[in-house]
């Protein structure tokens, strides 16, 4: 048994991916970033020879693209960063303080929210996909929680 | 839980924008040449019909066993490559020209084939049925003869039952000799029905064309 047709594995983690890649790179930049991250899948697919944890594998990539529109944001001449989020629609709702807040944290740390709370992983498939352990996992959405806090408080 | 934490799982209603942005991700796929296999379903009056092209052109169609698309789907992706997308546009050809069929409007396909998931001594025998024109019918010994294989006439049988793209290469053509209806992969139904449509069903097999 070979692995899964791809349709399957857009169909399983389109959502995985998406909600994720809105939380970490916010709805304006969410869409490219899914491209990139479906693309670079694809071409990748059929030399992947397995189908274990093919969730953690579209997260793992899509948090690849997420770090580097990061990059790209922070290079760019304006800071962007500064500019008010567009009102997160469809989601995050609401919130735009929370979620500027949540991607000034450190890389780390905003991944390891956003697996948590936006897709609900497990922490032990957090460390896998953010290359820690487990208990380094639940440390970092410890830390994030708690500098969080700070802005969600003000 | 608290509210920073309630507040951060309001980050999960995005299926609209999954859906939008997964129709842009499945145009780009296509314009980078990494559709491998495309496919779609359609409705027929021989059931659910699962249609898939490669580049080279239409590859299979699929007759609905009650595992239909999944099990063909995983067939396709092993076979030919697991690049397997649903993108119902690539085939606008096959299912117009098998809805014209279907309603009377066809009576011969004009689409290019990709005989991949078939070889050798099968492929030939699939390949001279194709010839086989609408309204006609040959025998499992006729096509095994065209195909080189004069004694082959059960071999033959294995070749169509085995056919990856009935209906547009009519396997429901060939009958036993003695003119009972023989075997069909997609079920002896779905045989009667086809030849009904074609006007062929009672008449006698004539001969299979030559070249």
């Amino acid at each position: 048994m070979g692995i899964p047709p791809f349709q399957a594995v857009l169909d399983a983690h389109r959502d995985d991916v998406y909600r994720f890649l809105v939380a970490a790179v916010g709805p304006g930049e969410a869409d490219d970033c899914f491209q990139e991250t479906f693309i670079a899948a694809l071409r990748a697919y059929p030399r992947l020879g397995h189908a274990s944890n093919l969730r953690s594998w579209m997260l793992t990539i899509a948090q690849r693209k997420a770090i580097d529109a990061h990059r790209a944001r922070k290079r760019r001449p304006l800071p962007v960063e500064e500019l008010p989020e567009q009102p997160a629609s469809p989601a995050p709702d609401g919130e735009p303080e929370l979620w500027a807040a949540v991607r000034r944290l450190p890389g780390k740390q905003r991944a390891a929210i956003l697996h948590r709370y936006v897709n609900d992983l497990p922490y032990a498939e957090i460390g896998r996909i953010v290359g820690c352990s487990e208990a380094a996992a639940r440390q970092n959405v410890r830390a994030g929680l708690a500098s969080l806090r700070g802005a969600w408080e003000r | 839980m608290n509210e920073l934490e309630r507040a951060l799982r309001r980050g999960r209603d995005t299926e609209e924008g999954a859906r939008r942005a997964s129709e842009r991700f499945l145009q780009q796929a296509e314009r980078d040449g990494l559709l491998d296999v495309a496919y779609a379903t359609l409705d027929s009056p021989v059931g659910l019909l699962l249609v898939a092209a490669t580049k080279r052109g239409l590859v299979q169609i699929a007759y609905d066993d009650g595992r239909l698309p999944e099990r063909a789907l995983e067939r396709l992706a092993e076979r030919i490559s697991p690049r397997v997308l649903e993108r119902p546009a690539r085939l606008d050809d096959v299912r117009r020209q098998l809805d014209d069929y279907f309603e009377g409007r066809r009576t011969g396909f004009e689409l290019p084939l990709d005989w991949r998931l078939t070889r050798g001594f099968n492929q030939r025998v699939l390949r001279r049925t194709a010839q086989i024109p609408f309204g006609a019918v040959s025998t499992y010994m006729e096509v095994a003869a065209a195909a080189g294989s004069p004694r082959g006439a059960r071999a033959a049988g294995n070749a169509l039952g085995a056919n990856p793209i009935p209906i547009v290469v009519p396997c429901h053509r060939v009958l036993h000799s003695g003119g009972g209806l023989g075997g069909y992969g997609g079920g002896l139904g779905r045989k009667q029905f086809l030849l009904r449509l074609e006007g062929a069903l009672g008449s006698k097999p004539r001969s299979t064309p030559r070249g």
